[in-house]
């Protein structure tokens, strides 16, 4: 068998990516939810708010824990596998990466053990100032990793020297075209994804009956908070989709499965792309629409997929359902938050259950929508690694062969697999544990600055 | 371009020569109770080892994420010649670490479980100790490339010399664990690790020796820089021995905290010897400091926000340190 250590590669960053973003994209939401509960407990005095504050802080030390542990993996990925693009992006890249280490090291040092271990032994509005940094740590955090992903997509501010990229304009490369629009993105989808598995734990603590006002209350002041968010970012994506438009057009193509640049292009709901026929299948779609959305002219030209030849072409049905499945998800999200506006007479939103188990199962969209949709930007940006500059074929290391690649991607997915397993495991453990485990307890043990030390939970 | 003012390459080497022995001395220690861990008598004992680096060790291994972020952005050619030379044997690193970190977190909290967190956390520690030594092995040895490419094998790193340099680590961090037990524990579990040092210290000075002499016949260029002329650089193999028979001394005199700081010293003095060995040759045998680094601007602009965060982070490691000084407990548990 042949191996092709290119797409093994390929696989094997997706993977490793795939799972690690799960993590950071849950606890940037969920620290700013943090924060905002520490806030009212400070401002009402409220204990209510310090036990809801002390149980979410806990989910936040597991899973903090599981993306730092996943994430040790990543800063070693480019050098193994994509070693000619380590190398040739390294005067920009390596500071860029560089400093988001160095403000997660930052963050730890000063702030999260305040937040973890804090409470009690330091008064309460030093505690939420601890939470209220750690949640701006992590957005600095994502800061420099959506700029060094921004730069891949549209470089700027860099020339190529000697196959060197050497940077001549630093603002200019981190603020690059697509930055504030996959930043702003990013950070509402992590808004999203901490509001909805907030809604969802809550509704599911409501439906068994334990801490019901707190949980009502965590609910109802959710809701309000995704009623704004959840519209807001289908406004933003929209933006970005235009700024991808602009910048790069053969991966919106994609996204609409549009071979032939035309007018009057219509919005597809259904289709089965055939990248070899260069051609769809049984389409099913709304006339025009396409060229609405993305021009906001009705009979706007969008450029097509044949634009490229075939071999610069990214993988058109992998774009394209991943782009549905990201929007459907969207959609979903917004229905939820309007469903739950209307329920609001009487507190019926806490009484309805099937809006509350529906809540349950909504508390895993936004991890859909959140990995779909950076298939969308990732696989949309094939051939290239660097957008229009440097191929993934480039990209790779030279001395990787196909049974390496097999053998550390077989590798990390068993060790990923136990690691979840274990993790998630785990984490339902301390949500089942709920809001009553979470009263204070002493504090000899909690010594130890360790994330998952702030979790009371036993593993079995 | 003008010509910097100033070359801030050996800033950056310096900086990371520091990261690089800070991380192998205090992650040494604890993959060092990792190391031991399953030959401790008693689940007692492996709470107490447990205990002793519950809470500093992952703010240990941090200092490996920064020096991997740190290479990419100071030198990157080190960066992309040694991660694909390395390939399986980074996996193996890895795969260690992940497992012994989980293991670390879960079994405080595992009571049936227990016993395969605890084989998780000894072998995810064997592992990553013994490739790191490997790695070093794989420095010494250097590696073959072309226009700043690897080209050998996956395998290149795996010779009858790296498996003896991984051993050596393993030894090596499994005196320098034995050596912080008898500085945190007391009673029988002390007893216990007064009893590993003699034996492991036997077995490091023997695969050091035999490493030394190896050495030279691997790299002609380390024979010509030991041996062509006599050279200051005698002095550090004598000092790590003298730390060797001051450690030997101090556990004779059943000393506390001594046989600690004396295994640090014989690595520190190892590892400046190595060092000195390959200077200023960072990808041997073809690439030097200066040519593997990145731009000046480059550099500059990272030195310019670790120069205010390294501080910190000293600070905020020796202050955690000082409030876990002392003697561990067993029902002391971090969990």
């Amino acid at each position: 068998m042949d191996l092709d250590p290119l797409v093994l590669s390929r696989i094997q960053f997706a993977f490793v990516v795939s799972f690690h973003a799960i993590f950071p994209v849950f606890t940037i939401g969920l620290a700013s939810y943090i924060a905002l509960i520490y806030g009212l407990a400070f401002k009402t005095n409220n204990p209510k708010w310090e036990r809801l504050g002390a149980f979410w802080t806990q989910v936040f030390a597991v899973v903090f824990g599981m993306g730092v542990v996943s994430g040790i993996v990543m800063s070693f990925q480019f050098g193994t596998n994509w070693s000619n693009f380590a190398l040739a992006t390294s005067n920009f890249l390596g500071p860029i990466l560089s400093y988001e280490v160095v403000t997660a090291f930052f963050l730890e040092a000063a702030f999260l053990g305040v937040l973890l271990f804090g409470r009690g032994k330091v008064p309460n509005g030093v505690h939420f100032f601890a939470a209220l940094m750690v949640s701006i740590g992590t957005f600095i955090s994502s800061f420099w990793i959506l700029s060094a992903n921004s730069w891949m997509q549209t470089p700027a501010g860099v020339e190529m020297r000697d196959g060197f990229y050497h940077v001549i304009d630093w603002s200019a490369a981190i603020f690059n075209d697509s930055f504030w629009y996959r930043f702003s993105h990013m950070a509402l989808a992590s808004f999203l994804t901490g509001g909805f598995v907030v809604a969802g734990v809550s509704a599911w603590f409501i439906i068994e009956k334990r801490d019901t006002e707190l949980h009502r209350k965590a609910l109802s002041m959710t809701l309000w908070l995704l009623l704004i968010i959840a519209p807001l970012q289908i406004f933003v994506g929209d933006m970005h989709g235009l700024n991808t438009l602009k910048h790069q057009p053969t991966k919106v193509a994609a996204m609409e499965a549009n071979w032939e640049t035309q007018k009057n292009v219509p919005l597809l709901l259904f289709a089965i792309p055939d990248q070899e026929a260069q051609k769809n299948h049984f389409e099913v779609g709304i006339p025009s629409m396409a060229s609405l959305i993305l021009t906001h002219e009705w009979d706007g030209e969008v450029p097509g997929i044949k634009e490229m030849p075939r071999d610069q072409q990214p993988n058109v049905p992998v774009v394209f359902w991943s782009f549905r499945i990201m929007v459907a998800m969207g959609v979903l999200m917004v229905l939820f938050a309007i469903t739950g506006l209307i329920l609001r007479k009487n507190k019926a939103y806490a009484r309805n259950r099937w809006f509350l188990q529906g809540l349950r199962l909504m508390s895993l969209a936004p991890f859909v929508a959140v990995l779909s949709g950076w298939f969308v930007t990732e696989v949309g940006r094939a051939p290239y690694l660097v957008y229009g500059q440097m191929t993934q074929a480039e990209a790779l290391t030279p001395s990787l062969t196909g049974g390496m690649a097999l053998f550390t991607l077989i590798g990390y997915i068993a060790v990923y697999a136990c690691v979840f397993a274990a993790g998630a495991y785990y984490l339902t453990r301390v949500i089942r544990a709920g809001t009553e485990a979470a009263e204070q307890h002493d504090d000899e043990r909690h010594r130890a600055k360790r994330p998952l030390s702030a979790a009371e939970a036993d593993f079995d | 371009m003008s010509e910097p003012i100033f070359d801030l390459t050996y800033v950056w080497a310096a900086i990371i020569a520091f990261g690089v022995i800070m991380y192998v001395l205090m992650d040494g220690f604890d993959l060092g109770q990792g190391i031991l861990f399953m030959f401790a008598p008693s689940e007692h004992d492996r709470d107490i080892m447990m205990n002793s680096v519950a809470p500093v060790w992952d703010g240990n291994e941090t200092w490996l994420v920064l020096g991997g972020a740190g290479l990419l952005a100071a030198f990157p050619l080190v960066y992309s010649i040694f991660l694909p030379a390395l390939y399986i044997g980074v996996f193996l690193l890895l795969a260690g670490l992940i497992f012994r970190g989980v293991a670390f977190e879960f079994r405080f909290k595992a009571h049936t479980s227990r016993y395969l967190w605890n084989w998780a956390f000894a072998i995810g520690s064997t592992v990553a100790a013994f490739a790191q030594g490997a790695v070093v092995g794989a420095y010494i040895q250097g590696f073959e490339t072309e226009n700043m490419r690897y080209v050998g094998g996956a395998l290149d790193w795996l010779s009858p010399f790296t498996v003896l340099t991984g051993l050596g680590l393993v030894a090596g961090y499994a005196l320098l664990g034995a050596t912080w037990l008898v500085m945190k524990s007391e009673g029988s579990t002390q007893q216990w690790a007064y009893r590993l040092v003699k034996p492991l210290l036997a077995a490091v000075l023997l695969i050091f020796a035999i490493i030394s002499i190896w050495t030279p016949f691997v790299d002609p260029f380390v024979s010509e820089r030991w041996f062509s002329h006599i050279t200051p650089i005698w002095l550090l193999p004598i000092l790590a021995l003298a730390c060797a028979f001051w450690l030997y001394r101090s556990i004779q005199a059943k000393r506390e905290g001594t046989p600690f700081i004396a295994t640090m010293g014989m690595f520190i003095f190892t590892y400046l010897g190595l060092l000195a060995s390959k200077w200023p040759y960072v990808v041997p045998p073809n690439y030097t400091l200066s040519q593997a680094a990145s731009a000046h601007e480059s550099q500059l602009f990272l030195l310019l926000g670790l120069l205010f965060v390294i501080p910190i982070v000293l600070v905020y490691t020796a202050w955690t340190y000082w409030v876990f000084r002392g003697k561990v407990k067993a029902d002391q548990g971090y969990h």
